[in-house]
């Protein structure tokens, strides 16, 4: 049974400076999403139980060849990738297509596992774009996995309740970012990485043109604009009269 | 039409003032959709809104594509080209599937929207909170789900009503075996003037200090992230930033926060921060009014005595 995980690249978001309320992207390294980490990690998690073959997939820039390393390191057997450099920040609907058709390359899928949200986007709709593209069931918002045999038992965690959920494979399941720690590659694993099989495709092996897709149009993006007094305090009584002063109590 | 849903009725009210909002402007009528569920029907009527009553065993509640497709149906016999959700976890999951659906554009965690020359102008977070982006979805059907508390539920108002509606709904590939309602303390943070945040930098036994001060300024107490999901020394209930809750305080004091995009999202709209990191180079120090570089394990006993 092959698992798959998409996994998204995003730029390392703590390293984005702000020039002019814009963000200023170049030279800004990339990851892997956050929480496609923890994806990857329960992929890996339920291939030590259930055995099965794990591949990683993933759309985005020529740049995600290097970047899937990190995934093949923690434990994916293998990469599909679909690479274009017009693929840098594309919409969901995109994402969602370039991915279903990803997976249906592959033979024998019993998971697609996605991340409850990308690291910069954070839209949450591309698992259940692809999900519905494949004509599969799908749960989001994991926090716990197990499959037996063609059946996978699932933890949703909603806001207020826990429900436990039943379905056959294949299924779409997406995963919260507490669902498990991911385990930080050996160096052994690291350097094995760069040998593990990768399938490389672009938009005309896979019949789609990234024009046609375009649902969402964008008209700014700016960082808030962020005032602040920049005051500093040394002790505690200082902080202290800060705290009643601001609060609006106990000034009298 | 504008469609509006959720299968939470107070969600649902907000949804119906964000709709009214948007409707003179883009010269729409407005539908509200409840699934098996009377009592939420007649609340949004009550509001004023023409609501539609599915009434079908077969939909299930916790599949989203179930309820996708009652929804797709719905739009669809409506005429109903901007639909509505909620983004709470249910509405997201909700949202890409039947955006998928009707081959729609779809835009999620919307915090603002504003009807521009026909089109529906949606602010967003972006870049895990580092900016806010504006955008517009140019597909014939319209997928929104906005944040919960963007807008005030809708007043009681006359002129609603409840009418049935009869949709098909294939059987579902999803299974509940059971649910359990989360025991936690749970807080409203997202109302409260005064909040005294803690982060990793904080120590388990000193949280009770940290519940002290939050008594003594006449606030609640929340946390980052980690606090509440690894930690859990507070209730998720409790947590600030993209995918906890976006606060306005007029106070917060932020208690061992590093200050990472998607925690200082949840707060750069209080009207004062003082912060206190014993790491000068921490980022939350540079976006506080008041910052002070000190180890809490030091400064909570000696701030507690102080306030109290
Ligand atoms: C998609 C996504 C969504 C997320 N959503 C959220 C969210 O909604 N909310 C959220 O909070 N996080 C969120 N996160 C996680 C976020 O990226 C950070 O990991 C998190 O905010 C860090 O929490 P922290 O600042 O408490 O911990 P840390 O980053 O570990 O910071 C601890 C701080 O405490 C200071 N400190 C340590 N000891 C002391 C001491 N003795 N005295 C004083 N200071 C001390 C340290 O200098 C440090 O600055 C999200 C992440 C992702 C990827
Ligand atoms: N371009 C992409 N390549 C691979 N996986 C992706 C891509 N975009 C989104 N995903 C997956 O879909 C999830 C949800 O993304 P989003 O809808 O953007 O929040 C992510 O956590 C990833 O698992």
């Amino acid at each position: 049974m092959n698992i798959v995980v998409a996994v998204k690249q995003v730029p390392e978001l703590q390293q984005i400076r702000i020039k002019d309320r814009q963000p200023v992207l170049e030279g800004v390294p990339f990851t892997l999403g956050k929480i496609d980490k923890n994806a990857l990690e329960a992929g890996v998690q339920l291939k030590e139980s259930n055995g099965g073959n794990l591949v990683v997939i993933s759309a985005g820039n020529e740049e995600v060849e290097e970047t899937i390393k990190e995934a093949l390191a923690a434990g994916a057997d293998e990469a599909y990738l679909v690479l274009d450099d017009g693929l840098t920040n594309i919409e969901s609907s995109l994402s969602a297509q370039l991915l279903a058709a990803t997976v249906k390359k592959l033979d024998d899928v019993g998971l697609v596992i996605f991340g409850e949200g990308s690291g910069d986007n954070y839209s949450g709709q591309v698992g259940s774009r692809v999900a519905e593209l494949l004509g599969l069931p799908q749960v989001g918002y994991a926090s716990r996995i197990e499959v037996e045999g063609n059946l996978a038992r699932i933890t949703r965690s909603l806001e207020d309740s826990d429900e436990i959920l039943e379905v056959q494979l294949p299924a779409v399941i997406s995963v919260l970012g507490d669902i498990n720690e991911p385990r930080i590659p050996s160096v052994t694993q690291i350097l094995k990485a760069g040998r593990k099989p990768k399938t490389i495709m672009d938009l005309d092996d896979l019949g789609i043109e990234s024009s046609e897709a375009r649902r969402i149009m964008t008209l700014s993006n700016l960082a808030p604009e962020n005032q602040r007094k920049r005051i500093t305090i040394k002790t505690v009584p200082d902080l202290a009269a800060a705290l009643r002063t601001e609060g609006g109590r106990g000034t009298k | 039409m504008i469609l509006i849903y959720s299968e939470k009725t107070e969600l649902a009210l907000e949804l119906l003032a964000a709709a009214c909002a948007l409707a003179d402007k883009l010269g729409s009528s407005i539908g509200a959709l409840t699934i098996n569920n009377d009592s939420g029907a007649k609340d949004l009527a009550a509001a004023g809104a023409d609501t539609y009553l599915v009434t079908n065993d077969t939909v299930n509640q916790a599949d989203a594509a179930s309820v996708a497709g009652v929804l797709q149906q719905a739009a669809q016999r409506l005429s109903a080209s901007i639909i509505l959700l909620a983004s709470n976890r249910r509405g997201k999951e909700l949202a890409g599937r039947l955006a998928q659906k009707l081959d729609a554009g779809c835009l999620t965690d919307v915090t603002g929207m504003q009807a521009i020359n026909g089109k529906i102008e949606c602010t967003r977070n972006s870049l895990g909170g580092a900016t806010i982006v504006t955008q517009q979805i140019e597909s014939e059907y319209q997928v929104i789900a906005v944040s919960p508390r963007t807008y005030a539920p809708a007043a009681a108002q006359a002129g609603g009503q409840v009418q049935g509606l009869d949709i098909q709904a294939a059987v579902s590939a999803v299974k509940l075996i059971s649910a359990s309602k989360k025991s936690e303390d749970t807080a409203d943070i997202e109302t409260a003037d005064i909040l005294v945040i803690v982060g990793l930098g904080m120590e388990q036994a000193d949280m009770e200090l940290a519940h002290a001060i939050a008594a003594a300024l006449g606030g609640e107490l929340a946390c980052s992230k980690p606090v509440a999901t690894d930690r859990k020394w507070l209730g998720e209930d409790r947590i600030v930033g993209l995918s906890g809750k976006k606060c306005k305080p007029q106070l917060a004091l932020v208690l061992g926060v590093s200050g990472q995009v998607q925690f200082t999202v949840g707060i750069r709209d209080a009207h004062t921060i003082v912060a206190v990191n014993n790491d000068e180079q921490a980022y939350i120090l540079q976006m506080a009014d008041y910052a002070m570089v000190a180890d809490l394990k030091e400064v909570l006993p000696q701030l507690q005595k102080a306030l109290s």
